[in-house]
């Protein structure tokens, strides 16, 4: 089954705009554009904070397609505050090790662990097929009455003024406007608002395509993030291979710049690329093949005015380095809460402009490592081949060379170094995560019963501390000995300023009321200003 | 690692004719490909041993001569 050629996993109803009759005209605080993992996961976090939310998509289905498959702690922990978490962990499969092999060798040259600190609850990364993580969403979202998803609802017009926006929606029944203070571009690479508005998107195309080969077969092999440089079934270049649920794998190979997509995707043209990979004997079936290229890039600004642009649609990088999802969830986190602050009158609507500065600075780092491991996987100069090889050669027996084997720098948060909401540390610290940082997890025992640390934490901001006699203050605060495991992640007698995105606002060894009350203040303030 | 020092451009070497010498040698009777291979893996050895990015940063830049 398919959509405009976009193979369709699961159906939705279609939303008859003939419903909407005088409601269509009503005017919405805000309204989350587009289904994807950004879309949606926007979308529940503002239903969860109790606001009414609409969603307008194109699609009146899930696609089918494992598309991105590679979801990092980080986001992990982002699902557990939206409560599919769990359910994400359960159907995926957990790796924490990547090697990278070199020519015909059966030896890694390099291997790495995504999960230096053990003992915290959600593991280095989880692969599931994209269309899974989209209907936990949307499971969770058609659970709220306050969400109306209006399937089949394309935009194709908006007029933006300083106050709100007016969106022109298409469906099969006609057209219909409808007018929003805050318009949630999630809308996808493509996006059509930033079309629309003619803004900027501008980056480093590069010149190289992969093939991404879905199959299905049964083998048992370890569920790690296997690399090779120059292997004997893809001489010269690149390929990848990573384990997802059901039998299903993703076989990635490099195939160079100038070919012919259609021609590439052919069974019999994949065919000795997969048996190659896979071994003579192995009975596969094909799921899902695509062929892609891509560019590093970003919008300038992700703020413009009213209208918020997240995801993909602000930001796009190489999928290598598992990047793209796993930075979008982090933008919608950190919008949901001051977006929330905003509309309840008890921050500065310029708290938004906070977003721009600090996820834009997250996509700079993502592009940044992006374009590195590119320029090592693809080298643009026969000089830049001559050290990558070089590197390669070494790494096998001299360990200094190992860490510049570069197959992707995966997915790690991002710190806000100089967010305007942070409060620079006035007391030594020798551990613990500095302001601008996420917290790191711990396990905890609260009352006799044992949890994690994240999972502890409020919705809102949490003054966490370690210790007896934590400060005077309004806020949620979750007090921790300082003898557990936790306390040695954070310092014995420290307390810590939590943001509702769990990135640390200011810290102390010795915190008064009025260092608490400066630093929330500062933390929810008008950035722009 | 150090990130903070300055490249040393005062002579620092004893015996460097020696040291000259064996550098050339290293690269008699390869191919271009081979020779620029070996100059590759020198560097990747001896930047590891320096391990200061400030001076790396700084040496790149000096023997950059278009940006000299």
């Amino acid at each position: 089954m398919s959509f405009e050629g976009i193979p369709v996993y699961k159906e939705k109803a279609y939303f008859k705009a003939t419903k909407l009759d005088g409601a269509a005209a009503k005017h919405h605080p805000f309204v989350v554009v587009g289904s994807g993992p950004i879309g949606l996961a926007m979308a529940l976090f503002m239903a969860r904070k109790g606001h009414q939310v609409t969603i307008v998509t194109a699609f009146d289905f899930i696609p089918a397609g494992s598309k991105g498959i590679c979801y990092s702690k980080e986001a992990l922990d982002i699902f557990d505050d939206l409560g599919i978490g769990e359910r994400i962990v359960e159907k995926g499969v957990i790796w924490n090790v990547g090697k990278v092999f070199w020519g015909d060798s059966s030896d890694p040259v390099y291997q790495f662990d995504m999960l230096p600190v053990k003992d915290q609850k959600n593991p280095g990364f989880v692969n599931i097929q994209q269309y899974y993580v989209e209907d936990y969403l949307v499971d969770a979202l058609e659970a709220m009455e306050n969400v109306q998803i209006r399937w089949g609802h394309k935009v194709s017009g908006i007029d933006v003024s300083e106050n709100g926006s007016t969106l022109t929606i298409t469906t099969r029944d006609g057209d219909y406007q409808m007018a929003s203070d805050y318009v949630l571009a999630c809308d996808g690479s493509k996006s059509t608002i930033r079309d629309l508005m003619g803004l900027d998107f501008e980056g480093r195309i590069f010149e190289d395509s992969f093939l991404i080969a879905d199959v299905k077969f049964k083998q048992s092999r370890p569920s790690e993030r296997w690399f090779w440089f120059d292997p004997p079934f893809n001489q010269g270049r690149t390929a990848l291979l990573h384990k997802q649920p059901d039998d299903i794998w993703r076989l990635d190979f490099q195939l160079g710049w100038d070919v012919d997509r259609d021609a590439a995707i052919k069974p019999e043209n994949m065919a000795p690329y997969i048996r190659g990979l896979l071994g003579e004997d192995i009975e596969y079936e094909e799921d899902w093949v695509s062929v892609y290229t891509f560019q590093c890039r970003r919008m300038a600004n992700f703020v413009h005015g009213q209208v918020i642009f997240a995801g993909d649609a602000a930001h796009q990088v190489s999928p290598f380095g598992a990047r793209g999802a796993n930075s979008g969830l982090p933008d919608v986190q950190n919008l949901a809460w001051k977006l929330d602050l905003v509309l309840r009158g008890t921050a500065p609507k310029g708290l938004l402009a906070s977003y721009d500065v600090e996820r834009t600075q997250g996509a700079d780092e993502n592009i940044l490592n992006s374009s590195r491991s590119t320029d090592f996987i693809t080298p643009k100069s026969e000089n830049s081949t001559v050290f990558r090889d070089a590197v390669l050669e070494l790494a096998g027996e001299y360990e200094f060379a190992r860490p510049l084997v570069n197959s992707g720098r995966l997915s790690a948060p991002t710190p806000y170094h100089h967010s305007p909401l942070s409060t620079p540390d006035r007391d030594e610290f020798a551990v613990g995560p500095k302001p601008g940082q996420v917290c790191v997890d711990a396990p905890i025992c609260q009352n006799g019963e044992y949890g994690w640390l994240l999972d502890n934490l409020d919705d809102g901001f949490t003054l966490l501390h370690f210790g007896q006699n934590p400060p005077q203050t309004n806020l949620q605060i979750l007090e921790l000995s300082d003898a557990g495991l936790a306390g040695e992640r954070y310092g014995a007698g420290t307390t810590y300023l939590v943001r509702p995105d769990k990135i640390v606002a200011a810290r102390w060894a010795n915190a008064s009321e009025n260092d608490v009350k400066q630093a929330h203040n500062r933390a929810i303030s008008d950035a722009g200003a | 690692m150090k990130t903070s020092g300055t490249l040393n451009t005062t002579a620092n070497l004893q015996d460097s004719d020696t040291v000259y010498e064996a550098l050339i040698n290293a690269h008699e009777g390869l191919s271009d490909k081979d020779s620029a291979k070996l100059n590759a893996k020198l560097i990747l050895f001896l930047i590891n041993h320096i391990g200061d990015k400030q001076v790396i940063l700084e040496a790149i830049d000096k023997s950059n001569s278009q940006s000299a």
